[in-house]
Parts: C-alpha cells; sequence; structure tokens
C-alpha cells in the first residue's frame, strides 16, 4: 500500500482553478520535488494535503485514511507534517516552547494531570522535553533552546521551523520552498540537512522549491505544473531538458 | 525549603489576616476592601489568559461573574438559610462552613458553562467579531437575570449574610477573608499550572499564529474551549465570593463597567503576566477606593491613567514577564509551581 495516494486532486476558488486533476503517489521513502512558475498552485495542494483547503475534487489518501475531510491538527497526528513558505514559527515562544507545543497530539494528559500536576502529568512533560531536545540536537539547535525564533538570523529561522515540523513525528514531510531568502553558504547546509533528516528520521520528503541547484541535487522525482495542471514529471536530468518545462519558465515567446 | 517558601508565606499572610480581623487591627472597611482586592485578582488573571495569553478580546467578563454570583448566592441561601424565596433550609444551617466553598465552587461551573456561550462561537470568530460577541454575552446574562422576578430581577438577590452568620456562629472567624484568600490563592495557582504545561503553552501559540497551531498538531477548537471555560469559570468563582462578601447582588453590578474594570486591569499589568495583573488589581483596588469620592468622575481619572499608560507603556508594566523574570536571583528562593 502507498504512503500517499493522490488521485484527480482540483480545488477551485470561485471562478479560479487553482489545481486540477493533480495526481501522485509515495511508496515510502522518497525525497521528490514539486516545481513551477510562482502561482502556479503548488502551496495549494500542500495546503490541501495538510488538511488546510477542502478539495472540491478528487481524493488523498494517506496511509490508508482518507484525509480530505480532517482537520489539519488530525492530519498532522496521522503523519504529514509541512513548513511554510513564509516563516511561521510562534515567534513569542522560545524555540524550546515552540518545539514543545508541536507535541500536542501526544501530549497524554488531560486537565486535571496539569493543575494537579499527577504522576502522569510529570511523566508525560518530561517526555515531551526529552523528544524536544533529541531533535534540537540533532540539528544542532540546542544552543537556542532558550532564544525567541524573531532573534535568530532567518537561516537558523527556517532551520528551527523544519526541528518543528520534525517534532510532530511526521511520516511525510512537506517542505515549501526551504531555500527561500537563503544566502549561498546557508542553501549548501539546507541541502545537508534535508538529506540528513530524509536518512536519520526515515522519512518521506515532497518539496517546492524554486532554487534548481537544490532541487537537482536532492529530488529523485520531480513534477511540473503550470496554472494548476501537471505538464511534466521525471528524474531532474531529463526535467531539466524538457521543452514544455523550459516553456512554462520562460514563457514561449509570443505575446 | 525553597519548595515551601511560597505556601509559608500564604499561610503566614492568611494567619497575620485572619488575627488582625479578630484582634481588630484592621477593621471592616479594610477587611472588605483586601477582600475586593483578591476579588480583582481573580478577575484580572482569569480574562488575562484570554486577553492577554490567548489575544482575544472578551470585553463581557462581569457576565460570567453574574452567573457565579448568583448561582453560588441561590444555592447557599436556598441550602443553609430561612428565606422568603426558598422557605426553610434544606440542609443544617451550621454545614454552611463547609458547604459554601462548594457552592463557589458551583458557581464556578455555571459560569463556566455560560462561557460555551462565547467558546463555541470563538471556533469560527476571531478579533472584533468575538469582541462583539462577548459583548453580547454580557448583555444577555444581565437581561436574562433582570426578568427573573424569582430571584428578584432588576431589585437584585440577597440573604447571604445569614449564610455568614451562620457560618460565624459554629466559629468566631472571619470567614469570608478565609475563603476569598483561599480562592484567590486557588484560581491563581491552577491558572499558572495551566499557563505553564505544554498543553497551556498552546493558548499562546493560538495567539500567534492560528493557521501554524492547527497545523503543528494544536486542537485549536479544544484550546479555545479550555481557555474559555476555565476563564470564565474563574470569574465565576470571583462572582461567588464577591457576592457574599457584599451580601447581596444586583444584574447592574455586573454590567459592562464591571467588565472594563476587568480589562483594564489586564493592559495595566500586562497581557500575559499573571504577577502584572495581581499588581494592577492591587494599584486599581486601591485607587478606586482613594477616587471614591469622586464618585462617577473616577470613570474620568481610570480611563485617562489608561490613556496616558498606552501612550508611554502600552506593554502594561509588567510586559508579559513574571516577577522571577524581573528578578532572576529570587528563584533561588521560592518555587512556584
Ligand atoms: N485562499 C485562496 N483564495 C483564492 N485564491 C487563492 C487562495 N490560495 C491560493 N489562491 C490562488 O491560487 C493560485 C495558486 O497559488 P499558490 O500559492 O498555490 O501558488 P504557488 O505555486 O505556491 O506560487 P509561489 O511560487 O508564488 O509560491 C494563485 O493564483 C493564488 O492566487
Ligand atoms: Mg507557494
Amino acid at each position: 500500500m502507498a504512503l500517499l495516494d493522490i488521485k484527480d486532486l482540483s480545488i477551485r476558488f470561485g471562478g479560479l482553478i487553482a489545481v486540477s486533476d493533480f495526481s501522485t503517489s509515495f511508496e515510502g521513502g522518497e525525497l521528490n520535488g514539486l516545481i513551477g512558475p510562482n502561482g502556479a498552485g503548488k502551496t495549494t495542494v500542500f495546503n490541501m494535503v495538510s488538511g488546510f483547503y477542502q478539495p472540491t475534487g478528487g481524493a488523498i489518501v494517506f496511509d490508508g485514511t482518507r484525509v480530505g475531510k480532517l482537520k489539519p491538527h488530525k492530519v498532522t497526528a496521522l503523519g504529514i507534517s509541512r513548513t511554510f513558505q513564509n516563516i511561521r514559527l510562534w515567534h513569542e515562544l522560545t524555540v524550546l516552547d515552540n518545539i514543545r507545543v508541536s507535541q500536542y497530539s501526544r501530549l497524554g494528559y488531560n486537565l486535571w494531570d496539569c493543575f494537579l500536576r499527577t504522576k502522569n502529568y510529570l511523566g508525560r512533560e518530561a517526555d515531551i522535553d526529552r523528544a524536544a531536545f533529541a531533535i534540537l540536537e540533532a540539528l544542532d539547535l540546542d544552543r537556542f533552546a532558550a532564544e525567541y525564533p524573531k532573534n535568530l538570523p532567518y537561516g537558523l529561522q527556517r532551520k528551527v521551523e523544519i526541528a518543528r515540523a520534525l517534532s510532530t513525528r511526521p511520516k511525510l514531510l512537506l517542505l515549501d520552498e526551504p531555500a527561500a531568502g537563503l544566502n549561498s553558504s546557508d542553501v549548501d547546509g539546507l541541502i545537508k540537512l534535508i538529506r540528513f533528516i530524509h536518512k536519520e528520521f526515515k522519512l518521506t520528503i515532497w518539496m517546492i522549491e524554486h532554487q534548481m541547484t537544490v532541487v537537482m541535487s536532492l529530488c529523485e522525482w520531480i513534477k511540473v505544473i503550470d496554472f494548476g495542471r501537471t505538464i511534466a514529471e521525471g528524474a531532474p536530468e531529463a526535467i531539466q531538458q524538457n521543452p514544455e518545462v523550459i516553456k512554462a519558465y520562460l514563457g514561449d515567446g509570443t505575446i | 525549603m525553597q519548595r515551601l517558601t511560597v505556601p509559608l508565606l500564604l499561610l503566614a499572610t492568611l494567619a497575620g489576616l485572619v488575627l488582625a480581623a479578630k484582634l481588630g487591627w484592621i477593621d471592616l472597611y479594610v477587611q472588605t476592601t483586601l477582600m475586593f482586592l483578591c476579588i480583582n485578582i481573580i478577575m484580572a488573571t482569569s480574562l488575562n489568559l484570554i486577553n492577554g495569553y490567548m489575544g482575544e478580546f472578551s470585553c463581557g467578563h462581569a457576565g460570567f461573574m453574574a452567573v457565579g454570583a448568583y448561582v453560588s448566592s441561590l444555592l447557599s441561601v436556598a441550602l443553609f438559610t430561612s428565606s422568603a424565596t426558598f422557605g426553610e433550609p434544606l440542609l443544617p444551617p451550621s454545614l454552611a462552613l463547609l458547604g459554601l466553598p462548594l457552592c463557589l465552587l458551583a458557581g464556578g461551573v455555571a459560569a463556566a458553562l455560560a462561557g460555551l456561550l462565547v467558546a463555541f462561537p470563538s471556533f469560527r470568530t476571531r478579533g472584533d467579531y468575538l469582541a462583539i460577541i462577548t459583548l453580547a454575552a454580557n448583555y444577555i446574562i444581565i437581561s436574562l437575570v433582570e426578568n427573573l422576578d424569582v430571584i428578584g430581577g432588576a431589585r437584585g438577590f440577597m440573604g447571604m449574610k445569614k449564610v455568614l452568620n451562620n457560618m460565624e456562629e459554629v466559629a468566631g472567624l472571619p470567614w469570608m477573608v478565609i475563603w476569598t484568600f483561599v480562592g484567590t490563592v486557588f484560581c491563581v495557582w491552577i491558572l499558572q499550572r495551566y499557563i505553564r504545561s505544554s498543553m497551556g503553552k498552546g493558548v499562546m501559540a493560538v495567539c500567534q499564529d492560528e493557521i501554524a497551531a492547527e497545523i503543528m498538531s494544536v486542537n485549536t477548537n479544544q484550546v479555545k474551549l479550555t481557555a474559555f471555560l476555565l476563564s470564565s469559570g474563574l470569574a465565576g468563582v470571583a462572582g461567588g465570593l464577591f457576592a457574599h462578601v457584599v451580601g447581596y447582588v444586583n444584574p447592574q453590578a455586573f454590567n459592562i463597567l464591571k467588565s472594563t474594570e476587568a480589562m483594564v486591569m489586564v493592559y495595566l499589568g500586562g497581557m500575559g503576566s499573571l504577577t502584572g495583573s495581581i499588581l494592577s488589581a492591587g494599584l486599581m483596588t486601591v485607587l478606586l477606593e482613594v477616587l471614591r469620592p469622586l464618585q462617577i468622575i473616577k470613570w474620568v481619572a481610570i480611563p485617562l491613567l489608561l490613556i496616558i499608560l498606552m501612550q508611554f507603556r502600552p506593554e502594561g508594566i509588567m510586559g508579559n514577564r513574571e516577577l522571577g523574570d524581573l528578578f532572576p536571583k529570587l528563584k533561588k528562593y521560592y518555587r512556584f509551581k
């Protein structure tokens, strides 16, 4: 059974068909890419997969469960996590608290436990802390545990957001333009980081990215969409040569 | 030792208060002011959960106070006194001593349920629209009480003094001072336990970016439900205490002006700081008493103060810091968990 199976996914906003008949499938363990020009509908696909938008057509099946109508926090609890194109950390919570809160679906205690500080509460909170520090250490972020994300440089914020996404214990990680806004040395670090978490956390990763160096050096298989429609797919080298793709990115010269 | 500092200090304060009241060192006026101070602390800290930590704008907090005030008063009067409304007491009047805290808790539970009036709409509405809903909730509750003639309607409801007399007959202590103090400690304690837990941090995540919170596995509806129920429930406890301190309640005591008082305390003290709310509750209580001779003009003076504050220190006295953040060295000597 496939880990993620998307069939004929479509969504319209009023008159605009943002994504139409998008299909793809992940067996588990891949590191695939989704590319396309601005406004092509890439983020919209991710928004549907993470339960934030309700598709108007098609089906998303993750790990045997239909995702389409689930609330986002349920989808995340099933094992899909993501980062955002524009960083969306909680800037007034410390890095550590960002990682703690993202374990909400695994709290394992209720309000009374919290009021009475029961054994269960203390044990669970200790587990949450341990898990949080394990992730921060794995990503070499433990030095920043007590910092507020807003005070960190942009590159580190991106990294913290990835750490936060990992703390929900995903099987599938969606990265929405992780290299956006990074300088070239940060980009090198990011490529290494994604490779590392892909292997270390045994994840399936699906990423949207505009920077071709990142896409080409990481992705095994790439899908290209334009105006919501899939225009090509294949291995990185093939995609780079594909005339449809080149046309979509550069325009076809006629006006 | 560190663990014992806070409980010992609190116990010493309570013992000191009881002794001072018993020996007549502080008169009834001072006692009442101190009890109002405590009630204001509960109102401010509980509203801070919504307006500070969760970043919503509730302007109907006094409505929930009214629910707690009426439910606990009706219960204590019906159970422990003979009254025109309910006839003979349902339980031996001497039981009031133990029964009162339970009545107060029941008032809190009722107020929490009334909080559903705001909690459910909060799933779909935010900001200005939710603020209007909280305002409406305040009005609905007051109008409902005003139109219920069985419980006195607009004239109000009384008889709680008899409950207190019953309690003092059993043991001659300033019982309301004790229960108000205990109630306040209880409220602040559970609030800060909630706020410090990973569960409670979800409230702040919802405040800062609700969409990110939902997508990062936080059940945002559950967070809102918990926060609103907790906040309105504690306001209900404050209301019950208020009703029994004053001895009588009337619906207009819980109108928008009372809600405003609580809001002023939250913004004065600092959004997202329990210490700040406690400080500002103290400041406001004293100010309200000092300005009492000005009568209605005090409602010019206090908002003016707020305007000045917002100009020069919009984050309030404490911002979002607590005592321990301000004086890290103090942390060595106490632990408040
Ligand atoms: N909530 C919405 N309501 C209306 N239109 C929307 C909404 N979300 C996305 N769109 C539209 O759908 C189209 C696809 O947007 P999307 O954000 O998915 O593009 P993208 O491929 O991620 O582009 P970029 O590379 O700029 O991030 C755009 O035309 C956008 O305006
Ligand atoms: Mg996008």
